[in-house]
């Protein structure tokens, strides 16, 4: 069994907000979750087809029923089947968006968003007017949802689950079933929603590149299963992690615009004990952004290489050093000046360096990923 | 003329008032097959398209059983209410809707089932209340199906004949419709008015066809 706890925001000693005890044995299909989730923020549950990820998701929407399962939100117990409780879906103040557009197809898109606004007494987190200008749906109001794109339609979607008052967004894929050109459309409003929100978040996906522009928790699925769970630059900067997510451990830094350089198109990002380098085009200095530097775009020297293509060069300790599972690679866990950072490098190179916990090191960051 | 535009409105009349009595179960029963699991389903399935396979005439004969003074329900409703349904034209009604029930049962069904059962679970989290997403997302989803369930019903109704026949009898001005009267006038040897019967018939039963045809084919669209 595997406890996670995401309830760092809220301090500990308190009543985490959000508490799931799912377990259920489908003929094969396993699902063992034991979870604390955040009062606020993202929560992403990530992890490949068939992890149960959308099972976990219905089941809290109680779309679906785990026999014997557990789940409280905000104090309020939702299922409880040693007590017998069992709080029917329409009485949940939820908001639920399907990987699918699920827009009553009878109904103008007006029609669609007051559908839930009229049906609970809550106030919804955000005013009609306001929401409408946030994900863009105004000039959309009166048409019939078989004519909108399938990036309006999940704008729709979106903006309806917030117009029902909910007090705990679920977001089963909500990109999934659009084009790149569509993803990109909707991003930047989840983006923009997420920082205006403030009820809690749960948003299953299994592309890393929304997880790590959205989240703010990670809960890794395997197989039914917590693989590891935590913050999102946490949980990704660990080192053991599963294989199918070792390619994708690294950290996720949240920097302030320093200086911007037109002239090689570069920008600088400072973050806590050190600052980088990075291709983008000009930005309001101050803005923070979220970056990623992957493991594998990270190597060490003990000395500090001169005359190198690299830009980023950052002085760091070796805090831990692990096995990557399957053979070739370790994992180096580094601290720069207070920020962590991963690299993956090959078990031959950390004999050759002889790398142990407190070698002192450069890290050269060979690429970073500027995410949002 | 008279008697064959007496007959004409009897046949609408009965068909119609059979088809509205069996609405509200229809549906509801086609729902529940559709959308729910429960046991004992494939016996009241069974049960519900029996008179689809059985001779009409040997289901005239099982509510004339029921339904006869002596049978259970006539009894009962002959002592309770005072209201006697055989060889009357309220066992005509009785045995139209009888037979039609299956039909419009099995279409409301399929319209049912042809609706995404996502959108209801959607209108469940925005809040609705079982009753309120059946009314609000369900119902008005499956209208042209049932639409047209309700056309076909009608218009099985309209051609009853095995299962009045044996129940209302051929009581003149009381039970006769179209179908039966076709049957009277040719025993009676007088073919012409069998023949305007048969018109009127003919008539009737193509708008009704057409009428569900489009219903359907404007569903699939």
């Amino acid at each position: 069994m595997t406890s996670a706890d995401l309830t760092g925001v809220d301090g500990p000693g308190q009543t985490p907000p959000i508490r799931i005890r799912f377990r259920l044995d489908r003929g094969g299909f396993v699902l063992d979750l034991d979870l604390a989730l955040a009062g606020r923020g993202v929560t992403a549950l990530f992890g490949p087809s068939g992890a149960g990820k959308t099972t976990c998701l219905r089941a809290i929407a109680g779309l679906e029923r785990v026999p014997g399962g557990f789940l409280e939100v905000n104090r309020e117990v939702w299922q409880d089947d040693s007590r017998g409780i069992f709080r029917p879906t329409h009485r949940r103040a939820l908001g639920y968006v399907f990987q699918e557009a699920s827009l009553f197809p009878h109904l103008s898109v007006r029609k669609n968003l007051e559908y839930g606004r009229r049906r609970r007494a809550v106030a919804p987190p955000v005013d009609f007017d306001h929401l409408i200008d946030l994900v863009a749906v105004g000039p959309l109001l009166e048409r019939r949802p078989e004519t909108l794109s399938g990036g309006e339609r999940q704008r729709v979607a979106i903006a309806r689950a917030l117009l029902a008052g909910p007090r705990l967004l679920l977001l089963d894929e909500p990109l999934a079933s659009l084009d790149r050109a569509r993803k990109d459309e909707i991003l930047p409003f989840l983006e923009r929603l997420h920082r205006e929100l403030e009820i809690p978040v749960v948003y299953v996906s299994h592309a890393v590149d929304e997880v790590v522009r959205l989240a703010d928790h990670l809960v890794l699925l395997a197989e039914g299963r917590v693989a590891a769970s935590g913050p999102l630059t946490e949980t990704l900067a660990r080192l053991d992690l599963p294989e199918e997510f070792a390619d994708e451990a690294g950290l996720v830094i949240e920097g302030t615009v320093g200086a911007s350089d037109p002239t090689y198109g570069l920008v600088r990002l400072d973050f806590p004990g050190g600052s980088v380098q990075v291709v983008h085009s000009a930005e309001a200095t101050g803005r923070r952004l979220r970056f990623q530097v992957k493991a594998r775009d990270v190597s060490v020297a003990l000395e500090k290489p001169r005359d190198t293509s690299i830009l980023n060069l950052v002085p760091a300790r070796v805090v831990a050093v692990a096995e990557a599972k399957g053979g070739a690679h370790v994992l180096v866990r580094l601290d720069a000046g207070g920020t962590p950072l991963v690299a993956r490098i090959t078990r031959l190179s950390r004999d050759r360096l002889k790398l142990a916990p407190g070698s002192e090191v450069w890290a050269q960051i060979k690429a970073v990923a500027v995410l949002a | 003329m008279g008697e064959v535009l007496q007959i004409t409105f009897f046949t609408l009349g009965v068909a119609l008032l059979g088809t509205l009595l069996i609405l509200p179960p229809g549906i509801a029963l086609g729902w529940w097959l559709a959308r729910r699991d429960w046991p004992g389903k494939a016996v009241v399935e069974t049960f519900v398209a029996l008179p689809l396979v059985i001779p009409p005439v040997a289901t005239g004969l099982i509510l004339l059983k029921l339904f006869g003074r002596r049978g259970p329900f006539g009894y009962f409703l002959e002592r309770t209410l005072g209201v006697e349904i055989v060889f009357t034209w309220k066992a005509v009604v009785l045995a139209t809707a009888v037979m039609s029930f299956p039909l419009l049962v099995r279409t409301a069904r399929v319209a049912f089932e042809e609706i995404n059962p996502r959108f209801e679970e959607a209108a469940c989290t925005l809040g609705a209340a079982p009753w309120d997403v059946f009314w609000t997302i369900t119902l008005p989803l499956g209208t042209r199906g049932l639409l047209a369930g309700c056309v076909l019903a009608f218009a099985r109704a309209l051609g009853e004949f095995g299962a009045t026949v044996m129940i209302a009898g051929m009581i003149p001005g009381q039970t006769i419709t179209l179908a039966l009267g076709i049957y009277q006038e040719v025993q009676l040897g007088r073919d012409t008015e069998a023949l305007k019967l048969l018109a009127i018939s003919v008539v009737l039963a193509f708008a009704a066809v057409w009428l569900s045809e489009r219903l359907l084919r404007g569903r699939t669209k």
